[in-house]
């Protein structure tokens, strides 16, 4: 599979790069929970906190900003607290950039690396908003929809104990696409959801206008959420922000806030060229390439005998 | 008071939801890659046998449920209620019809069953797995007849009825498997 993956880079020129596992500082997401360690060195005489990635995003921008051009990257990647049937705290992500593209570009571009790996050239392609999405199968306008509505759908599809959830309208929005809309989608093709709402846009530029959408993508096939892409957010200020209210968030929640990724930041202010990016899930797609059904299939061992 | 998190869940274990207990039967973690964790656990009412589904936040708790397994031998049925005994300690309780279940179709006395208590009271019985009973009443079989395809009904001396072969005849012993209710096989005194 990697081989397949270096030579359908080597082929459109998009070069490899190998950025640090261990950092300083760490991805900020309130979905997100870094695994750490301590280094003891020069510099940290008293144990200086490094961070696992959680993906290896925030310094291959920090080389989109110095002018690298298209690269990509095969890593190892940790997130804490994920264990089941299609997660593993230690995972495979392949990443990639593609300056002056957007997000509806890169889109085709996953669709040819997904049909190169899979062996499948006539694999098709389904595109739908999120906005359609929830609109045509649970008749519901994500960007209008209140808590009410949200809670009501939930309970009329089944979902139990929806009462005691307490969610906010994101967390109702997860609930249903996890619950009710996933298992439904790439059956037979590949879908590609896009267009998120603006308070999903995770680190996607938000698209100004009456109804702001965040430039944002993913990727199902056979019910499984494959890739996350978007069409890169580059204006400082707006990421500045963004930290901000994660670290909030994080510190209204009780968990922990690690330091935002000042290099990062700086790399934005010096100015990082438009772009799109998408990180791909390899042990996923292994499984769909093997027809496996648990995570554990494809890994030599699993965390609990690693 | 004992509580459990998603982390936690797994098979077997008895936790409390809306005042009744519930054993659960699978926990399986769903998560999008850019948002809120949830756990899809699916759960059996322990008091109506009912299957259903429960969706938690992954970090959420649940109470645990004051619920154990106890091996228990059964004494006698007193016409409205079945006698247990603790072999251990002797001491001995009763369960209800509704407790004992499906389990009355197969157990007599001295036989060893699995007692689930529920803040100390029997909340359901197991019978074991397999039982030799006897057959209390059976057509004759036809005469030649050494395997059989279909078999006859079986009344057994604890009023169940099982499909046997039909070489099997009243008076003879049989192990039965409660679990799934058929003939397995004769058994030699």
């Amino acid at each position: 599979m990697l081989q397949a993956i270096r030579r359908f880079f080597a082929a459109r020129g998009v070069l490899e790069v190998e950025t640090p596992i261990a950092s300083r500082a760490a991805a900020s997401d309130p979905a997100l929970d870094s695994l750490s360690t301590r280094w003891h060195g020069p510099g940290g005489a008293a144990g200086l906190p490094l961070y696992l990635q959680t993906s290896p995003e925030f310094p291959m921008k920090r080389l989109l900003a110095a002018g690298c051009g298209p690269i990509y990257q095969a890593c190892k990647v940790f997130r804490n607290g994920e264990r089941g049937r299609f997660h593993h705290p230690e995972f495979s992500l392949l990443e990639w950039y593609r300056p002056g593209w957007d997000h509806r570009r890169l889109m085709g571009e996953v669709a040819d690396l997904v049909r190169c790996v899979l062996d499948a050239p006539g694999l098709a392609v389904e595109e739908v908003s999120y906005r359609d999405l929830f609109r045509e199968r649970l008749q519901l306008d994500p960007w209008h929809a209140d808590l009410g509505d949200l809670c009501r759908a939930a309970a009329d599809h089944g979902i139990g104990g929806v009462d005691g959830l307490g969610l906010s309208p994101d967390g109702w929005l997860d609930l249903l696409l996890t619950h009710c809309l996933e298992a439904g989608l790439g059956r037979g093709c590949m879908t590609f959801v896009y267009d998120y709402p603006p308070s999903q846009a995770a680190l996607a530029r938000v698209r100004p206008g009456p109804e702001p959408a965040g430039e944002r993508f993913e990727l199902y096939l056979d019910g499984l959420e494959l890739a996350n892409g978007y069409h890169e957010l580059t204006e400082a200020e707006e990421q500045r922000r963004r930290f901000a209210w994660d670290l909030q968030w994080r510190a209204a929640a009780g968990r922990h806030c690690p330091p935002a990724d000042e290099a990062f930041l700086a790399a934005l202010d010096a100015g990082m060229p438009a772009a799109a990016g998408v990180a791909l899930g390899l042990d996923r797609l292994l499984m769909i390439k093997t027809g496996s059904t648990h995570i554990d299939q494809v890994l030599a061992f699993p965390v609990e005998r690693a | 008071m004992a509580y459990y998190s998603t982390s936690e869940f797994r098979g077997g274990m008895k936790i409390m939801l809306d005042g009744d207990p519930y054993a659960i039967i699978e926990n399986e973690f769903v998560k999008p890659g850019k948002g809120q964790a949830f756990n899809r656990v699916k759960v059996r009412n322990l008091k109506t046998g009912r299957v259903v589904e429960r969706t938690f936040k992954s970090g959420d708790t649940a109470e645990a449920a004051d619920v154990h397994d106890t091996q228990m031998q059964y004494l006698y049925n007193d016409g409205e209620l079945w006698h247990f005994m603790d072999p251990a300690s002797f001491e001995q309780l009763t369960a209800d019809a509704n407790a004992v279940g499906e389990a009355a179709k197969w157990i007599k006395e001295q036989d060893m069953c699995n007692v689930t208590l529920y803040n100390g009271a029997p909340l359901s019985v197991d019978p074991p797995n397999f039982v030799t009973l006897l057959i209390t009443d059976t057509d004759p079989g036809l005469k030649g007849d050494t395997s059989g395809g279909g078999g006859k009904p079986a009344t057994l001396e604890t009023g169940a009825v099982v499909r046997v072969p039909l070489f099997v005849q009243s008076g003879e012993l049989i192990k039965v498997d409660t679990r799934t209710g058929e003939y397995v096989s004769r058994v030699k005194e």
